[in-house]
């Protein structure tokens, strides 16, 4: 372990990472993020999924700092009495699984299915890449909602973790699309190349030659492509969960809070819907820097 | 060369006038939270969807600016026996389509309405049948003496027999089975307005009815009916003057609204009150993790949630005041209504809790609960409070809050546990509860809305007994007595009365009915 984190450190990889304060300053947010989320148990205040806790009449107060906040709710407490402060860390927890995992899915599914097509073309091409067009025909949104809904008339017992299973699965499955597109491009170009060529003369078996070969070559686009998604992800799985199919209200994500809160900024309560605002902000920011950074450092050409 | 003229100079003409016609034509734009399901006047018996389509449909009698009964489709009716009453219908109507109305159609929505899948059987299922004298001139028959005939058939809408088939909609759109048919798109109805062009769920546009039968108090040429289902999105387009009309306000931007000095705000106590209902038919419920035995059959079960139910605190925190806590499953308007019977259990943790344990759960358990998040006013929100509520006595609910599209069809097809629901007693009169929401389900009607099955002989004798009952005295006696018997057995959960909250432009005149109906004839928009 400490050898691994040696070894990037003094890479070039890492030396880029040291000459990058943005880097440096995203990839700290997001560990605080991530930190939080993980250990949201011990973080927290309070546990705002806990339902039994929520004291009513303590709602829609403001920030502390606030006549009329109290020092029990740092960033004030929201329509139903939950504390925002900890609304927001096991919120950003359920966003960050949620796109976190969803991504994860779909690039894999997207690569390989870009990987294959882009590599055999022919008829395999040809299905695959109508599949995509029938997939990008609808609207992502539509697609999640109706996997969503099947997923829920399939199991109407469901308890919370399946529907969150069911989530991650309808995003991920609107989102595969991308990535086997990008995917299948620049295997095209790759696989016409002198070294894929050698690889294939000097009888290296196909497989080998995508995974080993041609996987590493195409894989800038996705990384950019899938901190993009991360975010896109995360706004997807508060849509699902406004329409009614997604988080349950009274485990709001991020999503949920925003939507929530947005009722009462016209009545001036705007820390409900702010403080998750900014915390997305925040999560989507520093990890598109991240990719962002990533990208440039991975990049052959900018070194 | 003349002759050629001619017609181009025609169309000139027309395409001048026209112009200048919709240059002055008054349009209204109403904005609301939630969509009319369906323009099929049959398919839901649901506040705003009558509201909506009745400004297109007609029923034989409505009420008027004052909310009592008026002539509309019928000129005169009286009861020329205990069981039968005599309607004349008006004569000279006709159709958007111009088919004229006759007899015939009043009878062809009578079979309709009181047919598979619709939702106006609590109206007219209770009638043995309708005999047509003439052309212009029906008989209602019924079982037994039937006094309240007239305000049953005030939302009883009259569709044209020839239009309906042949568009192959003689059956209503059931929204429960999935069942949709040209009638929901289309309508042909004999009422001041007309469908003109129809989005489901964005937006209806509909336009003056320039050949109806009678008189239009008000001035509107068009309404656009637009959907906006986010609060906060709703005011903006009030504020920014996008709408003319919306309705509901939400309770947190009443003041904000009112404090605009180019709006006004229309509030008033509303005829409907929200409750919660529960399965007590089935001997395991469908959503819940206890088995072979349905919890909710237990008086103990149903008494301890009620008693965890903070209403006070969800009237002032969640409702900020706009409500009126409701201990009967209607409110004081109603005619019926009981003030002694109007004391709540009151709201206490600790009795709720020996109250579960009592009944053989003292960790609780665990029941889905469904709740419509763009029907009432700040539903979801209520039913989060009353989860809340409900996990400090140890009962895990899992809340599944939706859009009405798909929450309408589940539970009315009794998919569920533990749900939410409000109901106006359109008669304003206590026997439109008893009805459909109190008595036993079975034919007719009966008990089409509840839901959970809830079920007492006695209520539903002395149901029967209010219908024909013509001694006011007697008959109110009778709602009292089971009243009562409902409370005693905790029946259902009242929650409280909403109250209405419209907000209109300053140069607007409308009319706001109680049972929060709409009607655009009555609307005027003055320069």
């Amino acid at each position: 372990m400490q050898q691994a984190w040696q070894r990037w450190w003094h890479s070039d990889v890492g030396y880029s990472f040291r000459q990058s304060p943005m880097a440096m300053a995203a990839a700290f947010i997001a560990v605080v993020c991530l930190f939080c989320s993980v250990f949201a148990g011990w973080v927290s205040p309070t546990n705002p999924f806990d339902l039994a806790t929520l004291e009513l009449s303590d709602s829609r107060l403001p920030p502390a700092w606030i006549h009329g906040g109290s020092a029990k709710y740092l960033l004030g407490t929201d329509d139903q009495g939950r504390d925002i402060l900890s609304a927001l860390i096991y919120g950003s927890r359920i966003s960050l699984v949620v796109g976190l995992a969803s991504v994860a899915l779909s690039v894999v599914f997207g690569v390989a299915m870009g990987l294959l097509a882009g590599f055999r073309g022919g008829w395999v091409d040809s299905l695959l890449m109508r599949l995509c067009d029938v997939m990008l025909s609808f609207p992502a949104i539509l697609v999640a909602l109706l996997i969503a809904g099947v997923g829920r008339a399939l199991f109407p017992n469901a308890n919370e973790s399946l529907a969150f299973g069911v989530l991650i699965i309808s995003i991920s499955l609107t989102g595969w699309v991308q990535y086997a597109r990008t995917v299948r491009g620049s295997t095209l170009v790759e696989r016409n190349k002198e070294y894929v060529q050698a690889a294939r003369v000097t009888g290296v078996a196909p497989l080998r030659i995508m995974v080993k070969h041609v996987l590493p070559n195409v894989l800038g686009p996705v990384m950019v492509l899938a901190t993009i998604q991360v975010a896109t992800a995360i706004i997807t799985e508060a849509t699902l969960s406004f329409l009614g199919v997604g988080a349950p209200p009274t485990s709001p994500s991020l999503g949920t809070l925003i939507r929530v809160g947005n009722d009462f900024l016209f009545s001036g309560e705007w820390w409900i819907t702010i403080f998750p605002g900014l915390m997305l902000v925040l999560i989507a920011l520093s990890v598109n820097l991240l990719g962002d950074w990533l990208r440039d450092a991975l990049n052959p050409r900018l070194r | 060369m003349a002759f050629k003229l001619n017609p181009l100079a025609a169309t000139l003409a027309a395409a001048l006038v026209l112009s200048a016609a919709s240059a002055s034509a008054v349009t209204l734009r109403v904005g609301n939270q939630g969509d009319a399901l369906s323009m099929d006047p049959h398919s839901l018996n649901e506040s705003l969807q009558i509201s909506v389509v009745e400004n297109v449909y007609e029923s034989l009698i409505t009420r008027d600016a004052n909310y009592k009964l008026a002539p509309l489709l019928a000129t005169s009716w009286k009861q020329t026996a205990p069981t039968v009453w005599r309607f004349e219908l008006r004569k000279g109507v006709k159709f958007h389509d111009g088919t004229p109305f006759t007899a015939d159609d009043v009878i062809f929505s009578y079979e309709r309405a009181k047919g598979d899948g619709s939702d106006m059987k609590s109206y007219v299922g209770q009638f043995k049948e309708i005999k047509k004298i003439n052309d212009h001139t029906i008989d209602i028959i019924t079982h037994a003496p039937f006094p309240i005939v007239p305000e049953l058939v005030t939302h009883w809408d009259i569709m044209s027999k020839k239009w309906c088939e042949d568009n192959q909609a003689t059956k209503p759109v059931d929204r429960r089975k999935g069942i949709e048919n040209a009638a929901s798109f289309k309508a042909n109805g004999t009422g001041p307005f007309i469908v003109k062009e129809r989005q489901p769920n964005v937006q209806t546009r509909f336009v003056r009815n320039t050949n109806y039968w009678g008189k239009i108090s008000g001035n509107v040429d068009e309404v656009v009916f637009t959907v906006i289902g986010n609060d906060a999105t709703r005011v903006a387009a009030m504020m920014s003057g996008e709408l003319d009309v919306m309705e509901p306000v939400p309770v947190q931007d009443v003041e904000r609204l009112k404090a605009n000095d180019k709006l006004k705000v229309l509030q008033g106590p509303e005829l409907r009150a929200i409750f919660l209902g529960m399965d007590q038919k089935r001997d395991e419920l469908l959503y819940s993790n206890i088995k072979g035995k349905n919890p909710f059959k237990d008086i103990r079960v149903r008494k301890a949630f009620y008693q965890a139910i903070d209403i006070d605190t969800i009237k002032s925190r969640v409702m900020r005041g706009a409500a009126t806590p409701l201990a009967l499953m209607f409110p004081p308007q109603v005619n019926g209504f009981a003030p002694d019977l109007a004391k709540r259990l009151p709201y206490d943790v600790e009795a709720a809790k020996k109250l579960l344990t009592e009944a053989g759960y003292p960790n609780g358990f665990e029941v889905k609960m469904n709740c419509p998040n763009d029907r009432y006013v700040n539903d979801a929100e209520i039913c989060q409070a009353v989860a809340a509520n409900l996990a400090k006595i140890g009962v895990k609910i899992n809340l599944e809050a939706e859009t009405k599209g798909t929450y309408f069809p589940k539970i009315l097809s009794r998919n569920t546990s533990f749900y939410m629901l409000g109901w106006t007693a359109s008669t304003v009169d206590a026997h439109n509860v008893l009805y459909p929401i109190m008595s036993t389900p079975g034919e007719g009607g009966r008990g089409q809305f509840n839901l959970g099955a809830y079920s007492n002989p006695k209520v539903d004798e002395l149901t029967d007994k209010v219908a024909s009952e013509t001694d006011q005295k007697k008959r109110n006696e009778m709602i009292r007595e089971a009243m009562k018997i409902h409370q005693d057995d905790v029946g259902h959960l009242p929650l409280h009365q909403q109250a209405l909250n419209w907000a209109a432009k300053k140069n607007i005149d409308l009319v706001q009915f109680p049972d929060n109906g709409m009607a655009w004839k009555f609307i005027t928009v003055k320069p």
